[in-house]
């Protein structure tokens, strides 16, 4: 059994994860074979672009429904995380939201950060305020963003950090995850996480939000 | 909760010419100073938020970047990383990013065809699209773009105003903006703060400064003074003469939201 399947959406930050991933000691699986992500030990969804096009693709790969069924750990980066929550507004058409995969019950929102500069970007701080395995030794620290729209914090929130007004640094429900930031690009830090959720128990999961 | 805890970057840049990373006076006179892979190993570990890779001949002789050195790059540092030079396409620009670049930066093509800033953030979204421009004072004291000063030779001055093309990319949809201060660049006599500010206010998108840093007091300076997201330096870093640790101590002693080391 592949311990590490990455979706392969064809993103620009694919390459990235893998190397992450790699510097870990592992080597992951880059598939859109259905039955290896199902038969994988957890799945992680990369994701830079815009939810439209990511979705598109996603549909194009035949695995919305795929993705919306697993029950080993999933983790979404950046755009990967939006994409399991219900709805984003990038990519909104005639005011209908862009329909996202709807594991996570929260929605992606352009966000309101009043005078300061859009995109978020540069390293910024986690807050934990729910502990997680996935979390482990993380409070406190600096981890690198780049995005222009986030999740509210919620019933879903596991972390949060202030930019304008707090939003969801990482999020858990069930056994699907999704961290904000770039852990493949958030140094010591970001390498951490990376290593808590391929130490996450694999039958791990969040309290339903 | 903290309000903002945004930390100001500080982004060692290396140019790139024939794949060693080497530096110049103004633009000129280039001393190689190193591997590339080697030294982006040794910035992310010591502390540095980002780099900055130029392929500095790449415009003006018309090649592309040279992308074998990319891939190396994003395999051995785990911070983020942006390549500069001769990028004049989408294709170009996925090849770079299908590397492991997190961002490229285009400054001659986008002046040669300001369409293409768009049409990068079409297909890779905002925060993937950088503008480097650089800007020389003239003797008048307006601020000028230039084009091509990878090579004396082709070195040229545009129709553009610094603050119209700041403007013009922005409403483009540039992601972010890098500003080389000519006149500064590698005299190490400081960041020019009056331009930097002027730029500041017409710019919504994050503002690195590029050009004169020599000193810690210059960072405190541009940040205080300019307001500036991140600043960038080059051979203060590659000549030693500031370590990152030094400078990211007496940075969060003046008050400025850094990442500790």
């Amino acid at each position: 059994m592949t311990d590490l399947a990455i979706v392969n959406t064809r993103c620009a930050n694919l390459a990235s994860v893998v190397f992450a991933f790699e510097r870990l000691g592992v080597a992951p699986l880059v598939t859109a074979d259905p039955t290896a992500l199902r038969a994988a030990g957890r799945v992680l969804l990369p994701g830079v672009g815009t939810a439209g096009a990511a979705m598109r693709e996603l549909e194009r790969l035949g695995l919305p429904g795929v993705l919306r069924e697993l029950t080993q750990p999933v983790l979404g980066i950046c755009l990967g995380m939006q994409l399991l929550t219900r709805e984003s507004e990038e990519s909104a058409r005639n005011g209908l939201n862009q329909p996202g995969l709807g594991v996570i019950d929260a929605p992606t929102r352009r966000m309101e950060v009043g005078g300061l500069t859009l995109p978020h970007m540069g390293w910024n701080r986690l807050e934990v305020t729910r502990p997680s395995p996935l979390l482990e030794g993380l409070d406190g620290a600096y981890v690198y963003y780049v995005h222009s729209y986030a999740v509210p914090v919620g019933a879903a929130t596991l972390a949060q950090t202030g930019y304008g007004q707090p939003f969801s640094a990482v999020l858990g429900q069930g056994n699907f995850y999704g961290a904000q930031f770039h852990p493949e690009r958030s140094g010591p830090a970001g390498a951490r996480l990376l290593q808590n959720f391929l130490n996450l128990n694999p039958q791990a999961s969040e309290a339903q939000g | 909760m903290t309000s903002s805890t945004l930390t100001r970057r500080i982004i060692p840049c290396l140019d790139v010419r024939s794949g060693q990373v080497v530096k110049g006076v103004q633009f000129r006179n280039h001393e190689v100073v190193g591997d590339p892979v080697a030294l982006a190993q040794r910035y992310a570990q010591a502390g540095a938020d980002e780099l900055v890779f130029y392929d500095i001949t790449a415009s003006s002789d018309g090649r592309t970047v040279g992308k074998e050195w990319v891939q190396d790059i994003a395999r051995v540092i785990d911070i983020p990383f942006c390549v500069a030079g001769g990028i004049r396409s989408v294709d170009q620009a996925r090849e770079v990013l299908s590397r492991g670049a997190d961002k490229i930066s285009v400054n001659s093509p986008a002046l040669q065809d300001p369409d293409l800033i768009a049409a990068l953030v079409e297909e890779f979204g905002q925060q993937c699209v950088v503008v480097g421009i650089d800007s020389f004072q003239d003797d008048a004291g307006n601020y000028r773009v230039y084009q091509f000063t990878g090579d004396e030779s082709r070195t040229q001055q545009t129709e553009w105003q610094t603050l119209d093309w700041v403007r013009e990319a922005v409403r483009r949809g540039a992601g972010e903006i890098v500003l080389n201060c000519m006149n500064r660049d590698g005299v190490r006599q400081g960041y020019d703060v009056a331009q930097l500010a002027a730029v500041r206010a017409v710019c919504p998108v994050p503002l690195i400064a590029s050009g004169g840093a020599g000193a810690i007091s210059h960072f405190t300076d541009v940040f205080d003074q300019a307001g500036v997201d991140g600043a960038l330096a080059a051979s203060v870093f590659h000549k030693g003469l500031i370590e990152m640790d030094d400078l990211k101590t007496e940075l969060a002693q003046a008050g400025v939201s850094v990442r500790p080391t």
